[in-house]
């Protein structure tokens, strides 16, 4: 009975192994091209690996890098991206303390905006949204996160009020008493151990904000500002041919910061994805 | 406790509050205001009553978006979720490596929806140009598969995630108590463990569902709409009609969809959350 499951176990472990490397392929493919020089790149060669003559180096990643402002395109990415963060971070707690510890009509209907605003799709208010941040001078990356923290406040309070419920009140209550003003009692008390949910909305923010597309796309001013990914749909465009070779160093590059990042905290991302659905 | 708090709200309620204001309950509400109006900016705007709601359902690459988004959306809900869980029931098993095989099934989910869109373009057309047949630009079934494999690939992962979750939070005691009444697996899984499964079911059905009917970056960057608008999803079809149409009384239309799709996404969310919410068993 033993043997047989070890050998089943294997036997799975085989299938799984082939599921993953078809899984990684379409990146591998990129990878691949990347590398190419520009009229190797086809949609009937785009298989192939690159040969001696097609073998074009790192021209293509100069290109990226040196024509088209990937660094820059990265720096406002981030930019956008902690500013943003920050912000949710910091100030939905704060909103979400209140409103959970302090309950009148207001603070039940500010919570059910907040659960409200998380279904509404962005084509609802993305005019009407772009004109009121042009209105008040909010397209520029260094105010955008104003932007993000109103549109994405709905998820962040709606887990945040998810935990404090659970959060026994008699802590804060010892604290007053103490001495402490509602401030204080918020710092010392409240915020450390928010610790756990506070990395759970991070990561499904920053996933959200990081990736966005279309709301940097209408707010900022695309001929100054580009995210990485306004960066690679402007490649696209942009009249005349597409230049295969540097799009593709540019998805690289903009693949390999991700996976980075996600190999060094895929503990506190998976965590976060899952403790976010369990409160959704 | 709460009157002290009460007196601080500018430092706690404000500043989200502010932001929510600018970022969400003025575009609302104007842009409900606007779906009854003729504009091409918000300043000069006239209303005209429900015009707009009715060219919108008038318009044909509206109507067969809808339908085209509802078929995805039946698609890549069965194929993820059953997806999803077969994958998280093979790593919940014990084998070597589980980590590693988890690590990869959730990697696309970080790559944002453009990126996505472009490496798939390029992988489908070349598949399809080495089967000898239309490339995607051409061809809207091939569009919409494209656009299902996208998302299965995207989304697995993470409902796998989910799903792995809710596994090892089943008690082994409620499963060996099956197995000593003398269930076999089969009937072990769809009795004991499958329901137990309600609440993470639940959930990843509400995100897939809201997600593909959502869907927009994916959209743009795979298809772009072609051919003639036949692979359109709702939300490119409302961006299309705002920003690629010229002529005065779009946006208005534009704004008009934009009504239509919040109220169906709303209301789907609504029953689908009733529906489950029933049969989650209490533990």
């Amino acid at each position: 009975m033993r043997k047989r499951v070890q050998r089943s176990h294997r036997l799975l472990s085989v299938i799984m192994t082939i599921v993953c490397v078809v899984y990684m392929y379409p990146i591998f493919m990129v990878l691949m091209n990347s590398l190419k020089v520009e009229n190797a790149i086809s949609t009937s060669t785009a298989f192939e690996l690159p040969t001696a003559e097609t073998f074009a180096g790192l021209a293509n990643y100069e290109n990226a890098v040196n024509t088209q402002g990937f660094f820059m395109s990265l720096f406002w990415t981030v930019l956008i991206t902690v500013t943003s963060v920050l912000a949710i971070l910091i100030f939905c707690s704060m909103f979400a303390w209140y409103i959970t510890r302090v309950e009148n009509k207001f603070t039940k209907a500010l919570y059910l905006l907040c659960a409200f605003s998380m279904v509404v799709p962005f084509q609802m208010v993305m005019f009407t949204l772009s004109s009121t941040a042009h209105d008040l001078h909010l397209n520029t990356p260094w105010t955008l996160w104003i932007i993000y923290l109103g549109f994405g406040a709905g998820l962040a309070v709606f887990m945040f009020c998810g935990f404090m419920r659970s959060v026994p009140i008699d802590m804060e209550e010892a604290a007053m008493i103490d001495g402490c003003n509602p401030i204080q009692t918020y710092f010392y008390i409240v915020f450390p151990l928010l610790r756990p949910t506070m990395i759970s909305v991070a990561v499904l923010e920053a996933m959200w904000i990081w990736n966005d597309y279309l709301l940097p796309t209408l707010i900022l001013d695309v001929d100054k500002y580009k995210t990485i990914s306004m960066l690679i749909q402007f490649f696209r465009g942009s009249y005349g041919r597409v230049e295969m070779g540097p799009m593709m160093a540019c998805i690289m590059l903009a693949i390999i910061p991700i996976i980075i990042v996600y190999l060094f905290g895929q503990k506190h991302i998976i965590k976060g994805v899952v403790s976010g659905a369990v409160k959704g | 406790m709460q009157k002290a708090i009460k007196k601080y709200w500018p430092i706690f309620v404000l500043p989200t509050l502010a932001a929510f204001v600018i970022g969400f309950i003025i575009p609302f509400v104007e842009g409900v205001y606007l779906a009854f109006c003729q504009f091409t900016t918000v300043r000069d705007a006239t209303l005209i009553g429900f015009n707009n709601f009715v060219r919108a359902i008038s318009d044909n690459t509206f109507t067969h978006a809808f339908w085209y988004n509802c078929a995805f959306v039946v698609v890549t809900t069965i194929a993820i979720n059953v997806g999803g869980l077969l994958v998280a029931v093979l790593l919940t098993k014990g084998i070597r490596a589980t980590n590693a095989f988890r690590t990869v099934f959730f990697m696309p989910n970080l790559i944002g929806g453009i990126v996505l869109g472009y490496i798939w373009q390029i992988l489908l057309n070349c598949v399809l140009s080495l089967l000898e047949r239309p490339l995607l630009a051409l061809d809207a079934t091939a569009g919409f598969w494209g656009l299902v494999i996208l998302m299965c690939w995207q989304q697995i992962g993470y409902m796998m995630i989910i799903y792995v979750a809710g596994l090892q939070s089943i008690p082994d005691t409620l499963v060996e108590a099956a197995e000593i009444d003398g269930a076999t697996r089969w009937q072990t899984f769809w009795k004991v463990k499958l329901p137990m499964l309600m609440p993470s079911i639940t959930i990843c059905l509400f995100l897939t569902i809201t997600n593909s009917f959502k869907l927009f970056d994916q959209n743009m960057a795979l298809t772009g709409g072609q051919p003639a608008h036949q692979s359109e999803l709702l939300a490119y079809n409302i961006y299309y009609t705002f920003y690629g149409r010229s002529g005065p009384q779009w946006r208005g239309i534009g704004q008009a969809k934009a009504v239509i799709f919040c109220l169906i996404v709303v209301a789907i969310a609504l029953i689908q959350l009733r529906v489950t919410r029933k049969r989650e068993v209490q533990q």
